[in-house]
Protein backbone atom coordinates (compact mmCIF):
# COMPACT_ATOMS: atom_id res chain seq x y z
CA UNK A 1 0.00 0.00 0.00
CA UNK A 2 1.13 3.52 -0.79
CA UNK A 3 -0.22 6.36 1.26
CA UNK A 4 -0.09 10.07 0.49
CA UNK A 5 -0.46 12.54 3.35
CA UNK A 6 -1.22 16.17 2.55
CA UNK A 7 0.85 18.34 4.87
CA UNK A 8 -0.82 21.28 6.61
CA UNK A 9 1.42 24.34 6.80
CA UNK A 10 1.63 28.09 6.25
CA UNK A 11 4.72 28.03 3.98
CA UNK A 12 6.94 28.61 7.01
CA UNK A 13 5.97 26.02 9.57
CA UNK A 14 4.70 22.50 9.33
CA UNK A 15 1.55 22.18 11.47
CA UNK A 16 1.83 19.56 14.16
CA UNK A 17 -1.45 17.99 13.06
CA UNK A 18 0.50 16.63 10.08
CA UNK A 19 2.43 14.44 12.54
CA UNK A 20 -0.87 12.99 13.76
CA UNK A 21 -1.95 12.30 10.17
CA UNK A 22 1.35 10.48 9.53
CA UNK A 23 0.82 8.44 12.70
CA UNK A 24 -2.63 7.41 11.39
CA UNK A 25 -1.02 6.47 8.04
CA UNK A 26 1.59 4.31 9.75
CA UNK A 27 -1.27 2.50 11.50
CA UNK A 28 -2.75 1.68 8.09
CA UNK A 29 0.68 0.42 7.07
CA UNK A 30 2.69 0.74 3.87
CA UNK A 31 4.80 3.44 2.29
CA UNK A 32 3.97 6.95 3.39
CA UNK A 33 4.76 9.95 1.20
CA UNK A 34 4.06 13.53 2.14
CA UNK A 35 2.87 16.31 -0.15
CA UNK A 36 3.99 19.83 0.69
CA UNK A 37 2.23 22.19 -1.71
CA UNK A 38 2.89 25.87 -1.15
CA UNK A 39 5.07 28.77 -2.18
CA UNK A 40 8.63 29.19 -0.91
CA UNK A 41 7.93 26.24 1.34
CA UNK A 42 11.46 24.80 1.52
CA UNK A 43 11.60 25.01 5.30
CA UNK A 44 8.34 23.07 5.53
CA UNK A 45 9.58 20.38 3.15
CA UNK A 46 12.77 20.04 5.20
CA UNK A 47 10.77 19.73 8.42
CA UNK A 48 8.51 17.17 6.76
CA UNK A 49 11.52 15.10 5.68
CA UNK A 50 12.38 14.61 9.35
CA UNK A 51 9.13 12.83 10.17
CA UNK A 52 9.86 9.18 10.95
CA UNK A 53 8.21 6.74 8.59
CA UNK A 54 7.96 9.13 5.65
CA UNK A 55 9.47 7.66 2.45
CA UNK A 56 9.68 10.82 0.39
CA UNK A 57 8.44 14.37 0.49
CA UNK A 58 6.87 15.72 -2.68
CA UNK A 59 7.34 19.46 -2.86
CA UNK A 60 5.12 21.50 -5.18
CA UNK A 61 6.37 25.05 -4.95
CA UNK A 62 4.31 27.58 -6.89
CA UNK A 63 2.42 30.85 -6.23
CA UNK A 64 -0.81 29.00 -7.13
CA UNK A 65 -0.43 26.90 -3.97
CA UNK A 66 0.52 29.71 -1.58
CA UNK A 67 -2.83 30.05 0.19
CA UNK A 68 -3.91 26.40 0.10
CA UNK A 69 -6.82 27.26 -2.21
CA UNK A 70 -8.79 24.04 -2.67
CA UNK A 71 -9.51 24.83 -6.32
CA UNK A 72 -5.76 24.65 -7.06
CA UNK A 73 -4.48 22.05 -4.59
CA UNK A 74 -7.19 19.42 -5.21
CA UNK A 75 -6.34 18.88 -8.92
CA UNK A 76 -2.67 18.50 -7.98
CA UNK A 77 -3.55 15.75 -5.49
CA UNK A 78 -5.80 14.08 -8.07
CA UNK A 79 -2.91 14.15 -10.54
CA UNK A 80 -0.66 12.38 -8.02
CA UNK A 81 -3.34 9.97 -6.76
CA UNK A 82 -2.74 7.18 -9.29
CA UNK A 83 0.12 5.75 -7.26
CA UNK A 84 -1.69 5.67 -3.96
CA UNK A 85 -4.22 3.47 -2.17
CA UNK A 86 -4.95 6.05 0.54
CA UNK A 87 -4.88 9.84 0.68
CA UNK A 88 -4.96 11.38 4.13
CA UNK A 89 -5.02 14.79 5.73
CA UNK A 90 -5.71 15.98 9.25
CA UNK A 91 -9.22 17.38 9.51
CA UNK A 92 -8.04 20.94 9.93
CA UNK A 93 -9.86 23.69 8.05
CA UNK A 94 -7.41 23.15 5.16
CA UNK A 95 -7.91 19.38 5.13
CA UNK A 96 -11.68 19.74 5.30
CA UNK A 97 -11.62 22.29 2.52
CA UNK A 98 -9.43 20.34 0.09
CA UNK A 99 -10.23 16.62 0.50
CA UNK A 100 -13.86 16.51 -0.73
CA UNK A 101 -12.72 18.16 -3.97
CA UNK A 102 -10.08 15.44 -4.31
CA UNK A 103 -12.72 12.76 -3.71
CA UNK A 104 -14.86 14.14 -6.54
CA UNK A 105 -11.85 14.29 -8.84
CA UNK A 106 -11.34 10.56 -8.25
CA UNK A 107 -15.06 9.73 -8.00
CA UNK A 108 -14.65 8.07 -4.62
CA UNK A 109 -16.18 8.62 -1.19
CA UNK A 110 -14.45 10.47 1.61
CA UNK A 111 -14.41 9.27 5.19
CA UNK A 112 -14.32 12.28 7.50
CA UNK A 113 -12.70 12.87 10.86
CA UNK A 114 -11.57 9.31 11.54
CA UNK A 115 -10.72 8.62 15.20
CA UNK A 116 -9.39 5.07 14.87
CA UNK A 117 -7.85 2.87 12.18
CA UNK A 118 -9.28 -0.66 12.43
CA UNK A 119 -7.70 -1.99 9.24
CA UNK A 120 -6.66 -0.66 5.84
CA UNK A 121 -10.31 -0.22 4.82
CA UNK A 122 -12.19 0.02 8.13
CA UNK A 123 -12.30 3.08 10.36
CA UNK A 124 -14.14 4.54 13.33
CA UNK A 125 -15.63 8.00 13.40
CA UNK A 126 -17.94 10.00 15.61
CA UNK A 127 -21.43 11.00 14.56
CA UNK A 128 -24.12 13.01 16.36
CA UNK A 129 -21.63 15.17 18.29
CA UNK A 130 -19.86 12.10 19.62
CA UNK A 131 -23.06 10.54 20.97
CA UNK A 132 -22.51 7.60 18.64
CA UNK A 133 -19.44 6.01 17.10
CA UNK A 134 -19.72 4.42 13.67
CA UNK A 135 -17.42 1.72 12.30
CA UNK A 136 -17.35 2.12 8.54
CA UNK A 137 -15.76 0.17 5.71
CA UNK A 138 -14.76 1.76 2.44
CA UNK A 139 -15.28 -0.21 -0.78
CA UNK A 140 -13.52 2.33 -3.01
CA UNK A 141 -10.18 1.57 -4.64
CA UNK A 142 -8.66 4.79 -3.31
CA UNK A 143 -9.57 5.79 0.21
CA UNK A 144 -9.79 9.49 1.01
CA UNK A 145 -9.59 10.02 4.74
CA UNK A 146 -9.48 13.01 7.03
CA UNK A 147 -8.26 12.19 10.53
CA UNK A 148 -9.05 13.77 13.86
CA UNK A 149 -5.59 14.88 14.99
CA UNK A 150 -6.30 14.62 18.73
CA UNK A 151 -7.12 10.92 18.38
CA UNK A 152 -3.63 10.01 17.15
CA UNK A 153 -0.09 10.29 18.48
CA UNK A 154 2.50 12.51 16.88
CA UNK A 155 4.94 10.71 14.61
CA UNK A 156 8.57 11.05 15.75
CA UNK A 157 11.03 13.42 14.14
CA UNK A 158 14.01 11.17 13.58
CA UNK A 159 13.56 10.47 9.89
CA UNK A 160 15.55 11.53 6.88
CA UNK A 161 13.33 11.33 3.81
CA UNK A 162 14.29 12.53 0.35
CA UNK A 163 12.68 15.65 -1.09
CA UNK A 164 11.44 15.50 -4.67
CA UNK A 165 10.23 18.57 -6.52
CA UNK A 166 7.13 18.19 -8.62
CA UNK A 167 6.33 20.80 -11.20
CA UNK A 168 2.66 20.25 -12.05
CA UNK A 169 0.95 23.60 -11.74
CA UNK A 170 -2.80 23.88 -11.44
CA UNK A 171 -4.21 27.35 -11.25
CA UNK A 172 -7.98 27.24 -11.65
CA UNK A 173 -8.24 31.02 -11.52
CA UNK A 174 -11.52 30.70 -9.62
CA UNK A 175 -10.54 32.24 -6.31
CA UNK A 176 -7.93 34.58 -4.93
CA UNK A 177 -6.57 35.50 -1.54
CA UNK A 178 -7.32 38.98 -0.18
CA UNK A 179 -6.19 39.00 3.45
CA UNK A 180 -5.98 37.14 6.69
CA UNK A 181 -6.25 38.08 10.33
CA UNK A 182 -4.24 35.70 12.42
CA UNK A 183 -4.90 35.01 16.07
CA UNK A 184 -2.09 35.29 18.62
CA UNK A 185 0.74 33.33 17.02
CA UNK A 186 3.11 33.52 19.99
CA UNK A 187 0.92 31.28 22.12
CA UNK A 188 0.89 27.50 22.32
CA UNK A 189 -1.31 25.91 19.68
CA UNK A 190 -4.61 24.73 21.10
CA UNK A 191 -4.82 21.38 19.37
CA UNK A 192 -1.36 20.23 20.40
CA UNK A 193 -1.19 21.70 23.92
CA UNK A 194 -0.69 19.34 26.86
CA UNK A 195 -2.79 21.60 29.08
CA UNK A 196 -5.80 23.62 27.92
CA UNK A 197 -7.59 26.24 30.02
CA UNK A 198 -10.93 27.22 28.48
CA UNK A 199 -13.32 29.99 29.41
CA UNK A 200 -17.02 30.43 28.78
CA UNK A 201 -19.62 33.14 29.09
CA UNK A 202 -18.81 33.27 32.79
CA UNK A 203 -15.57 35.11 31.96
CA UNK A 204 -17.79 38.16 31.26
CA UNK A 205 -15.31 40.02 29.02
CA UNK A 206 -12.05 39.85 27.07
CA UNK A 207 -10.35 41.18 30.20
CA UNK A 208 -11.72 38.18 32.08
CA UNK A 209 -9.79 35.94 29.70
CA UNK A 210 -6.55 37.59 30.81
CA UNK A 211 -6.89 35.61 34.04
CA UNK A 212 -6.89 32.41 31.99
CA UNK A 213 -3.89 33.50 29.92
CA UNK A 214 -1.94 34.15 33.13
CA UNK A 215 -2.79 30.72 34.48
CA UNK A 216 -2.06 29.04 31.13
CA UNK A 217 1.30 30.79 30.85
CA UNK A 218 2.27 29.53 34.28
CA UNK A 219 1.20 25.95 33.46
CA UNK A 220 2.65 26.01 29.94
CA UNK A 221 -0.80 25.55 28.44
CA UNK A 222 -3.05 27.05 25.78
CA UNK A 223 -6.30 28.99 26.20
CA UNK A 224 -9.55 27.90 24.57
CA UNK A 225 -13.14 29.09 24.73
CA UNK A 226 -16.72 27.93 24.46
CA UNK A 227 -18.93 29.02 21.59
CA UNK A 228 -20.80 31.34 23.96
CA UNK A 229 -17.59 33.25 24.74
CA UNK A 230 -16.71 33.56 21.04
CA UNK A 231 -20.24 34.62 20.09
CA UNK A 232 -20.14 37.25 22.85
CA UNK A 233 -16.98 38.65 21.25
CA UNK A 234 -14.69 38.03 24.24
CA UNK A 235 -12.19 36.08 22.12
CA UNK A 236 -11.61 35.30 18.40
CA UNK A 237 -13.10 32.28 16.60
CA UNK A 238 -9.83 30.34 16.38
CA UNK A 239 -10.04 29.69 20.14
CA UNK A 240 -13.37 27.85 19.98
CA UNK A 241 -13.39 24.31 21.33
CA UNK A 242 -16.35 22.15 20.39
CA UNK A 243 -18.15 20.06 17.82
CA UNK A 244 -17.78 22.78 15.20
CA UNK A 245 -14.63 24.38 16.54
CA UNK A 246 -11.42 22.66 17.50
CA UNK A 247 -11.36 19.17 18.94
CA UNK A 248 -8.82 18.85 21.74
CA UNK A 249 -7.68 15.96 23.93
CA UNK A 250 -5.00 17.32 26.28
CA UNK A 251 -3.71 15.66 29.44
CA UNK A 252 -5.46 18.36 31.46
CA UNK A 253 -8.52 20.39 30.45
CA UNK A 254 -9.73 23.10 32.80
CA UNK A 255 -13.21 24.46 31.97
CA UNK A 256 -13.78 27.81 33.65
CA UNK A 257 -17.23 29.42 33.66
CA UNK A 258 -18.43 26.95 31.04
CA UNK A 259 -21.85 25.39 31.62
CA UNK A 260 -21.15 22.35 29.42
CA UNK A 261 -23.36 22.42 26.32
CA UNK A 262 -23.35 19.15 24.36
CA UNK A 263 -21.48 20.73 21.46
CA UNK A 264 -18.69 21.95 23.76
CA UNK A 265 -18.39 18.55 25.46
CA UNK A 266 -17.98 16.95 22.01
CA UNK A 267 -14.79 18.96 21.53
CA UNK A 268 -13.04 18.08 24.81
CA UNK A 269 -14.41 14.92 26.35
CA UNK A 270 -11.45 12.79 25.28
CA UNK A 271 -9.18 14.86 27.55
CA UNK A 272 -7.36 12.76 30.12
CA UNK A 273 -8.28 14.79 33.20
CA UNK A 274 -11.07 17.36 33.19
CA UNK A 275 -11.42 20.06 35.83
CA UNK A 276 -14.48 22.31 36.01
CA UNK A 277 -14.68 25.60 37.87
CA UNK A 278 -18.19 27.06 37.99
CA UNK A 279 -20.32 28.92 40.51
CA UNK A 280 -23.43 26.94 39.52
CA UNK A 281 -23.22 23.52 41.15
CA UNK A 282 -25.95 22.23 38.81
CA UNK A 283 -23.93 23.04 35.65
CA UNK A 284 -23.81 19.98 33.31
CA UNK A 285 -20.02 20.33 32.99
CA UNK A 286 -19.63 18.74 36.44
CA UNK A 287 -21.03 15.47 35.05
CA UNK A 288 -17.94 15.17 32.86
CA UNK A 289 -15.35 16.58 35.22
CA UNK A 290 -12.92 14.46 37.24
CA UNK A 291 -12.54 17.34 39.68
CA UNK A 292 -14.97 20.16 40.29
CA UNK A 293 -14.72 23.42 42.17
CA UNK A 294 -17.96 25.23 42.93
CA UNK A 295 -16.78 28.80 43.39
CA UNK A 296 -16.65 32.26 41.88
CA UNK A 297 -14.09 31.91 39.11
CA UNK A 298 -12.76 35.41 39.76
CA UNK A 299 -11.59 34.15 43.17
CA UNK A 300 -10.69 30.59 42.19
CA UNK A 301 -8.57 31.28 39.08
CA UNK A 302 -6.18 33.80 40.70
CA UNK A 303 -5.83 31.46 43.67
CA UNK A 304 -5.09 28.55 41.31
CA UNK A 305 -2.46 30.69 39.61
CA UNK A 306 -0.85 31.69 42.89
CA UNK A 307 -0.51 28.06 43.95
CA UNK A 308 1.29 26.77 40.85
CA UNK B 1 -29.18 36.97 -9.23
CA UNK B 2 -30.45 33.56 -8.33
CA UNK B 3 -29.48 31.86 -5.07
CA UNK B 4 -29.94 28.19 -4.26
CA UNK B 5 -29.86 27.08 -0.61
CA UNK B 6 -29.64 23.52 0.57
CA UNK B 7 -31.53 22.25 3.60
CA UNK B 8 -31.15 18.93 5.40
CA UNK B 9 -33.59 17.30 7.78
CA UNK B 10 -31.80 16.09 10.92
CA UNK B 11 -32.64 15.11 14.48
CA UNK B 12 -33.30 18.22 16.56
CA UNK B 13 -29.95 19.30 18.09
CA UNK B 14 -31.53 19.46 21.55
CA UNK B 15 -32.63 15.83 21.51
CA UNK B 16 -30.56 13.15 23.23
CA UNK B 17 -29.66 10.54 20.67
CA UNK B 18 -29.72 6.84 21.56
CA UNK B 19 -27.88 4.09 19.77
CA UNK B 20 -29.98 1.05 18.82
CA UNK B 21 -29.24 -2.02 20.89
CA UNK B 22 -28.42 -4.16 17.87
CA UNK B 23 -25.71 -1.68 16.84
CA UNK B 24 -27.31 -1.01 13.47
CA UNK B 25 -27.62 2.74 13.88
CA UNK B 26 -29.18 5.46 16.00
CA UNK B 27 -32.82 5.28 17.00
CA UNK B 28 -34.69 8.08 15.25
CA UNK B 29 -38.17 6.69 15.92
CA UNK B 30 -40.37 9.39 17.48
CA UNK B 31 -37.41 11.76 17.61
CA UNK B 32 -38.22 15.40 16.88
CA UNK B 33 -36.71 16.42 13.57
CA UNK B 34 -35.55 19.87 12.50
CA UNK B 35 -33.66 21.77 9.86
CA UNK B 36 -29.89 21.32 10.32
CA UNK B 37 -28.77 24.45 12.26
CA UNK B 38 -26.06 25.32 9.73
CA UNK B 39 -28.61 25.04 6.88
CA UNK B 40 -30.81 27.45 8.80
CA UNK B 41 -27.94 29.96 8.73
CA UNK B 42 -27.50 29.32 4.98
CA UNK B 43 -31.19 30.03 4.35
CA UNK B 44 -31.04 33.22 6.42
CA UNK B 45 -28.07 34.49 4.42
CA UNK B 46 -29.91 33.92 1.15
CA UNK B 47 -32.98 35.73 2.47
CA UNK B 48 -30.83 38.66 3.63
CA UNK B 49 -29.43 38.92 0.09
CA UNK B 50 -33.02 39.07 -1.13
CA UNK B 51 -33.93 41.69 1.48
CA UNK B 52 -31.00 43.80 0.27
CA UNK B 53 -32.26 43.49 -3.32
CA UNK B 54 -29.15 41.54 -4.38
CA UNK B 55 -30.92 38.23 -4.91
CA UNK B 56 -34.00 38.05 -7.09
CA UNK B 57 -34.99 34.49 -6.41
CA UNK B 58 -34.14 32.06 -3.60
CA UNK B 59 -34.70 28.37 -4.31
CA UNK B 60 -34.50 25.89 -1.42
CA UNK B 61 -33.41 22.35 -2.29
CA UNK B 62 -33.40 19.25 -0.11
CA UNK B 63 -32.31 15.68 -0.76
CA UNK B 64 -34.06 13.20 1.50
CA UNK B 65 -37.25 11.37 2.31
CA UNK B 66 -40.75 12.70 1.64
CA UNK B 67 -40.83 14.26 5.11
CA UNK B 68 -37.94 16.58 4.21
CA UNK B 69 -40.76 18.67 2.76
CA UNK B 70 -41.26 19.98 6.33
CA UNK B 71 -37.80 21.55 6.28
CA UNK B 72 -38.37 22.99 2.81
CA UNK B 73 -41.57 24.58 4.17
CA UNK B 74 -39.51 26.05 7.01
CA UNK B 75 -37.22 27.66 4.42
CA UNK B 76 -40.23 28.92 2.44
CA UNK B 77 -41.75 30.36 5.63
CA UNK B 78 -38.73 32.60 6.22
CA UNK B 79 -38.67 33.83 2.64
CA UNK B 80 -37.46 31.29 0.06
CA UNK B 81 -39.55 31.50 -3.11
CA UNK B 82 -39.91 27.86 -4.04
CA UNK B 83 -38.64 24.42 -3.11
CA UNK B 84 -37.27 21.35 -4.84
CA UNK B 85 -37.29 18.00 -3.11
CA UNK B 86 -35.05 15.28 -4.50
CA UNK B 87 -36.75 12.31 -2.96
CA UNK B 88 -34.53 9.42 -1.93
CA UNK B 89 -35.67 6.33 -0.10
CA UNK B 90 -32.62 5.74 2.02
CA UNK B 91 -29.83 7.78 3.55
CA UNK B 92 -27.40 8.71 0.83
CA UNK B 93 -23.69 9.32 1.12
CA UNK B 94 -22.28 12.83 0.59
CA UNK B 95 -20.93 11.97 -2.88
CA UNK B 96 -24.36 10.74 -4.04
CA UNK B 97 -26.14 13.74 -2.50
CA UNK B 98 -23.65 16.06 -4.19
CA UNK B 99 -24.20 14.46 -7.59
CA UNK B 100 -27.96 14.84 -7.23
CA UNK B 101 -27.58 18.48 -6.21
CA UNK B 102 -25.25 19.11 -9.15
CA UNK B 103 -27.98 17.75 -11.45
CA UNK B 104 -30.46 20.21 -9.98
CA UNK B 105 -27.98 23.08 -10.31
CA UNK B 106 -27.39 22.31 -13.99
CA UNK B 107 -31.11 22.98 -14.50
CA UNK B 108 -31.33 25.96 -12.18
CA UNK B 109 -28.15 27.80 -13.17
CA UNK B 110 -27.74 29.75 -9.91
CA UNK B 111 -25.15 32.48 -9.36
CA UNK B 112 -24.62 31.51 -5.75
CA UNK B 113 -25.23 28.32 -3.76
CA UNK B 114 -25.25 28.45 0.04
CA UNK B 115 -25.11 25.37 2.25
CA UNK B 116 -24.41 24.66 5.91
CA UNK B 117 -20.76 23.84 6.62
CA UNK B 118 -21.75 20.46 8.01
CA UNK B 119 -24.75 18.44 9.11
CA UNK B 120 -24.93 17.80 12.83
CA UNK B 121 -25.94 14.16 12.37
CA UNK B 122 -23.42 12.63 9.95
CA UNK B 123 -20.77 15.34 10.56
CA UNK B 124 -19.05 14.87 7.23
CA UNK B 125 -18.55 18.47 6.09
CA UNK B 126 -18.24 17.34 2.47
CA UNK B 127 -21.28 18.23 0.38
CA UNK B 128 -20.53 21.92 -0.27
CA UNK B 129 -17.00 21.24 -1.42
CA UNK B 130 -18.09 18.22 -3.50
CA UNK B 131 -20.83 20.17 -5.27
CA UNK B 132 -18.31 22.94 -6.00
CA UNK B 133 -15.94 20.40 -7.53
CA UNK B 134 -18.67 18.72 -9.59
CA UNK B 135 -19.82 22.07 -10.96
CA UNK B 136 -16.32 23.52 -11.37
CA UNK B 137 -17.31 26.39 -9.04
CA UNK B 138 -15.15 28.31 -6.61
CA UNK B 139 -15.72 27.60 -2.94
CA UNK B 140 -15.80 29.61 0.27
CA UNK B 141 -16.15 27.20 3.15
CA UNK B 142 -16.82 28.02 6.84
CA UNK B 143 -18.00 31.53 5.98
CA UNK B 144 -18.57 34.15 8.65
CA UNK B 145 -19.16 37.07 6.29
CA UNK B 146 -19.94 37.54 2.63
CA UNK B 147 -20.15 40.57 0.39
CA UNK B 148 -21.35 40.50 -3.20
CA UNK B 149 -19.39 42.49 -5.73
CA UNK B 150 -19.60 42.67 -9.49
CA UNK B 151 -19.26 39.09 -10.73
CA UNK B 152 -17.54 38.12 -7.48
CA UNK B 153 -18.26 37.37 -3.88
CA UNK B 154 -15.89 38.29 -1.09
CA UNK B 155 -16.01 35.75 1.70
CA UNK B 156 -14.41 35.75 5.14
CA UNK B 157 -13.70 32.23 6.36
CA UNK B 158 -13.24 30.96 9.91
CA UNK B 159 -9.98 29.01 9.65
CA UNK B 160 -7.81 27.35 12.29
CA UNK B 161 -5.40 30.28 12.41
CA UNK B 162 -8.04 33.02 12.52
CA UNK B 163 -9.92 34.64 9.64
CA UNK B 164 -9.12 34.45 5.94
CA UNK B 165 -10.76 36.56 3.24
CA UNK B 166 -11.00 35.31 -0.35
CA UNK B 167 -12.49 36.67 -3.52
CA UNK B 168 -14.48 34.06 -5.45
CA UNK B 169 -15.62 34.24 -9.04
CA UNK B 170 -19.34 33.65 -9.48
CA UNK B 171 -20.96 31.19 -9.64
CA UNK B 172 -19.66 30.16 -6.23
CA UNK B 173 -20.44 27.80 -3.39
CA UNK B 174 -20.53 29.12 0.17
CA UNK B 175 -20.77 26.97 3.29
CA UNK B 176 -22.09 28.76 6.35
CA UNK B 177 -20.38 28.80 9.72
CA UNK B 178 -22.03 29.76 13.01
CA UNK B 179 -21.33 33.46 12.99
CA UNK B 180 -22.50 34.27 9.47
CA UNK B 181 -25.80 35.59 10.83
CA UNK B 182 -28.57 34.92 13.33
CA UNK B 183 -31.48 33.11 11.70
CA UNK B 184 -34.90 34.73 12.04
CA UNK B 185 -38.06 33.00 13.18
CA UNK B 186 -40.94 32.55 10.78
CA UNK B 187 -44.06 34.57 11.60
CA UNK B 188 -47.40 32.79 11.68
CA UNK B 189 -48.77 34.60 8.59
CA UNK B 190 -45.61 33.66 6.69
CA UNK B 191 -45.92 30.03 7.78
CA UNK B 192 -49.47 30.07 6.36
CA UNK B 193 -48.27 31.73 3.16
CA UNK B 194 -45.49 29.18 2.77
CA UNK B 195 -48.08 26.45 2.45
CA UNK B 196 -49.08 27.89 -0.91
CA UNK B 197 -45.54 28.25 -2.25
CA UNK B 198 -44.61 25.58 -4.82
CA UNK B 199 -42.46 22.54 -4.04
CA UNK B 200 -41.43 20.39 -6.98
CA UNK B 201 -40.62 16.77 -6.18
CA UNK B 202 -38.28 14.67 -8.29
CA UNK B 203 -37.21 11.12 -7.57
CA UNK B 204 -33.49 10.47 -7.07
CA UNK B 205 -33.92 7.20 -8.98
CA UNK B 206 -35.07 9.10 -12.07
CA UNK B 207 -32.09 11.43 -12.26
CA UNK B 208 -29.62 9.07 -13.97
CA UNK B 209 -27.06 9.59 -11.25
CA UNK B 210 -24.93 6.83 -9.74
CA UNK B 211 -25.91 6.78 -6.07
CA UNK B 212 -24.54 3.34 -5.23
CA UNK B 213 -23.17 3.24 -1.66
CA UNK B 214 -19.37 3.22 -1.36
CA UNK B 215 -19.25 2.87 2.39
CA UNK B 216 -20.69 0.13 4.60
CA UNK B 217 -21.61 0.94 8.16
CA UNK B 218 -20.57 -2.14 10.10
CA UNK B 219 -21.59 -0.99 13.54
CA UNK B 220 -22.82 1.99 15.51
CA UNK B 221 -22.06 2.02 19.23
CA UNK B 222 -22.50 4.37 22.15
CA UNK B 223 -19.37 6.06 23.47
CA UNK B 224 -18.02 5.04 26.85
CA UNK B 225 -19.34 7.68 29.17
CA UNK B 226 -17.15 9.68 31.46
CA UNK B 227 -18.11 9.37 35.08
CA UNK B 228 -18.67 12.47 37.15
CA UNK B 229 -15.78 12.87 39.57
CA UNK B 230 -15.43 14.68 42.86
CA UNK B 231 -16.42 18.14 43.91
CA UNK B 232 -13.44 19.41 45.88
CA UNK B 233 -13.71 21.80 48.78
CA UNK B 234 -10.90 24.17 47.83
CA UNK B 235 -8.55 25.26 45.05
CA UNK B 236 -5.72 24.16 47.31
CA UNK B 237 -7.07 20.62 47.27
CA UNK B 238 -7.39 20.77 43.48
CA UNK B 239 -3.77 21.85 43.02
CA UNK B 240 -2.71 19.08 45.41
CA UNK B 241 -4.67 16.46 43.40
CA UNK B 242 -3.27 17.64 40.08
CA UNK B 243 0.25 17.77 41.45
CA UNK B 244 0.61 14.61 43.51
CA UNK B 245 -2.21 12.34 42.39
CA UNK B 246 -2.35 13.08 38.65
CA UNK B 247 1.20 14.39 38.32
CA UNK B 248 0.08 16.85 35.69
CA UNK B 249 1.38 20.16 36.99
Amino acid sequence: MNILVIADHDNQELKETTLNAVDASLKIGGNVDLLVAGENCDAVARAAAKISGVGKVLKADNPAYRNQLAENIAPLVVELAGEYSHILAASTTNGKNILPRVAVGLDVAQISDVTSIESSDTFKRNIYAGNAIATVKSTDSIKIISVRASSFDKADLSGDASIESIDHVFDAGLSSFIKEELGATDRIELTSARIVISGGRGMQSSEGFELLHKLADKLGGAVGASRAAVDAGYVPNDMQVGQTGKIVAPDLYVAVGISGAVQHIAGMKESKVIVAINSDKEAPIFQYADYGIVADLFDAVPEFESLV
Amino acid sequence: MKVVVMVKRVADPNVNIRVKEDGSGVDLENVKMAINPFCEIAVEEAIQLKDKGQAKEVVAVSVGGKDSEDQLRTALAVGADRGILVEAERDLEPLAVSKLIAKVLEEENPDLVILGKQAIDSENSQVGQMVAALMGFSQGTFASELTLKDGEVEVTREVDSGLQTLSLKLPAIITADLRLNEPRYASLPNIMKAKRKPITTVSAEDMSVDITPRIQTLQVEAPTDRKAGKILSSVKELVEKLRTHEELI
